[in-house]
């Protein structure tokens, strides 16, 4: 039998498209799965990351145009990736090429300048000119058109972002959001082969980002160029991406799309990343082909040991994996639930409750201490209070094995 | 009131200030955004004036430019007398002698630019040129000012420099506070007084008038 969880995913990121459920619907993408890679990217580069700590990114991938997301902690080497498009940072050896125009080759020597990349990069901090309007902004990589040409693009990119009244306000003078707005269109009014986002809407409301998400997909829509989104937000990943790439300490280590690889992470670095509260330790004591379960021991060797049943994969018994359970997947019973296809029903107590932004964080012990995500409605109704005797129901499929990272090469 | 010195001594400083404004930018770009292991020798060299007296300033300048320094021999084929006692002398002496109050301002105003901006100029399609004067310069301006602030007062106030390259020659190299010197020395301290007063006046204005602007100058970054 095929291990679900630990089967690997195909490397090609090219036209795949399955339903993604109740988040926001991807891009939509060709069919054509032979649709030619628009970014095409191989780089090795030693860097020192924000804590001063030094890497060596070693990054080979190519993606189709629409929005591919670069996920993964600080200090990963997002920032120096996209660095090395732009051309900003000279990798010690590699190919980068747009639409099958190079940028950079170390073996034909090529390297081509920064202000002749034709890339379209928007900053974290967005690095707008405080000295200059919002229109003058926007103009300042419009040269060599005719000024009529410049007008008609500067007044399209002002009314596609929804800006048009702000063209005579300084940077200083605007929103978050509306110098948001001014980033991208200064960036998309040149017709870049390329963008490049860096976290650029992190320090918004979630309206405001929603709007500006929708207008950023609708401009793609029209124009179909590779857009690099870097950011830390699985809500983002799942609104916004054809397809992500993990990076971790200089590596790709999962690629795919948004479901497969932040639905069921088989790294632990992944699996953080994409919010599983739940990690744990745990040994596998016996494999069920006939159930096709395995039971896996929580927190083996402490005396509070528990034991769970974990979808059957390709393991060996008694090898040491990690269990990654989402708060949001776990079910919280006040009375012995029955009749359940899910195979684990654990007894535990309430030990605390932390409400935050319309959601419920309770934690239960059951030996081991678990994180279950609950509305404050249902808080409500089963009168939870710390000290509560409760049960916790975990479906055997929303238990993932995850694999450690160190073994990520090999994917 | 010796008007002649004054005059003298207000071409003088204009001058010196223009040149190191325009002396002064590349050589502050190179030191802000070199990458050169012994860029610091420039910053040593272009800081020495700050440290070394007037007085060595003028000697090495009157032995550089001399007859028996081959520079000194080329600018005398040059120009059919030596650089000792004229005006360009002291213009050349009082350049070197403010050298640093061009360049650290200048050098500080580039630093703090947020090298964001820079990077965002690039990618947009500009070259390092137009980079340094569609950014950098505009967002330089109150370490522009500054430098020209500085180096016009601390050039209208110099002595010893000027003394030893230029000596004292009414019209070519009698400047102001060599002016005040020569009325001291013969004990008119009454002249000697409105003099000094003038050039206080002449030095509190400029400074004050470029503090002033500089309050208003642009924000680095508005937001931060």
């Amino acid at each position: 039998m095929e291990p679900a969880r630990l089967a690997a995913h195909p490397v090609g990121l090219t036209g795949r498209e399955t339903a993604s459920g109740g988040t926001p619907k991807p891009m939509p993408q060709p069919d054509n799965t032979e649709e030619r890679a628009a970014l095409d990217f191989f780089a090795r580069k030693r860097y020192v990351n924000r804590t001063g700590e030094a890497f060596s990114l070693d990054i080979r991938f190519a993606v189709p145009s629409g929005i591919t997301i670069l996920f993964g902690a600080s200090g990963a080497g997002k920032t120096t990736l996209l660095g090395c498009i732009a051309g900003l940072a000279k990798p010690e050896e590699g190919r980068i090429a747009v639409d099958s125009r190079v940028l950079f080759d170390s073996v034909a020597g090529i390297d081509v300048d920064v202000s002749r990349r034709s890339v379209g990069y928007v900053f974290q901090d967005l690095a707008l000119f405080p000295h200059l309007s919002v229109e003058r902004n926007v103009r300042y990589g419009l040269r060599g058109l005719d000024e009529a040409e410049r007008e008609r693009r500067i007044g399209e990119v002002l009314e596609s972002f929804r800006i048009a009244p702000l063209r005579k306000r300084l940077p200083g003078d605007l929103s978050g959001g509306e110098r948001q707005r001014v980033a991208l269109a200064r960036s998309l009014v040149t017709r870049p082969a390329v963008l490049l986002l860096d976290e650029p809407l992190s320090a918004l409301d979630p309206p405001t980002k929603a709007r500006i998400l929708d207008d950023l997909r609708a401009w793609n829509r029209a124009r179909r160029i590779p857009i690099l989104y870097v950011t830390h937000s699985r809500e983002e990943v799942f609104a916004l991406g054809d397809r992500v790439l993990v990076l971790e300490r200089g590596r790709v280590i999962a690629q795919g799309l948004p479901q497969d690889v932040l639905g069921a992470p088989r790294q632990e670095t992944v699996a953080q990343l994409a919010g599983f509260e739940n990690l744990f330790d745990a040994r596998i004591t016996a494999v069920h082909d006939d159930l096709g379960t395995m039971t896996c021991r929580l927190a083996p060797g402490s005396p509070a040991a528990i034991d769970i049943e974990v979808p059957l994969a390709r393991i060996e018994r008694s090898s040491a994996v990690r269990i990654g359970i989402s708060a949001g997947d776990i079910l919280l019973a006040t009375e012995e639930p029955r009749g359940l296809s899910a195979r684990n029903v654990l007894r535990g107590t309430l030990t605390t409750l932390e409400e935050r932004d319309f959601k419920v964080l309770v934690r239960v012990d059951c030996g081991v201490s678990f994180a279950v995500l609950l509305t404050p409605g249902a808080c409500r109704s089963l009168e939870l209070a710390p000290g509560c005797k409760v049960w916790l129901v975990l479906k055997t499929h929303s238990c993932h094995l995850l694999r450690p990272t160190d073994d990520a090469a090999s994917f | 009131m010796n008007w002649q010195a004054l005059a003298l001594t207000l071409r003088l400083s204009l001058i010196t200030a223009g040149s190191l404004l325009v002396i002064g930018l590349p050589l502050a770009y190179w030191v802000a955004f070199s990458r050169r292991r012994w860029k610091f020798l420039l910053q040593t060299a272009t800081s020495m004036p700050l440290v070394m007296p007037p007085t060595v300033l003028g000697f090495y300048i009157l032995i550089a430019f001399g007859s028996s320094s081959p520079l000194g021999r080329l600018y005398q084929r040059w120009t059919g007398h030596t650089l000792a006692f004229t005006f360009t002398g002291l213009v050349v002496g009082s350049i070197l002698y403010s050298l640093p109050f061009a360049v650290q301002p200048l050098v500080n105003a580039f630093v703090s630019i947020d090298p964001r901006l820079i990077d965002a100029s690039r990618v947009l399609g500009a070259s390092r040129l137009r980079t340094f004067f569609r950014v950098i310069l505009p967002l330089s301006a109150s370490g522009i000012a500054t430098t020209i602030a500085l180096t016009f007062a601390h050039t209208f106030g110099e002595f010893g420099v000027v003394l030893m390259v230029g000596g004292d020659i009414p019209g070519v190299t009698r400047t102001i506070s060599i002016d005040v010197f020569d009325l001291v020395e013969a004990g008119r301290y009454g002249q000697a007084n409105i003099t000094s007063l003038v050039l206080l006046a002449v030095s509190f204005t400029v400074l004050a008038l470029v503090y002033w602007w500089n309050r208003r100058a642009w924000p680095r970054t508005p937001w931060a």
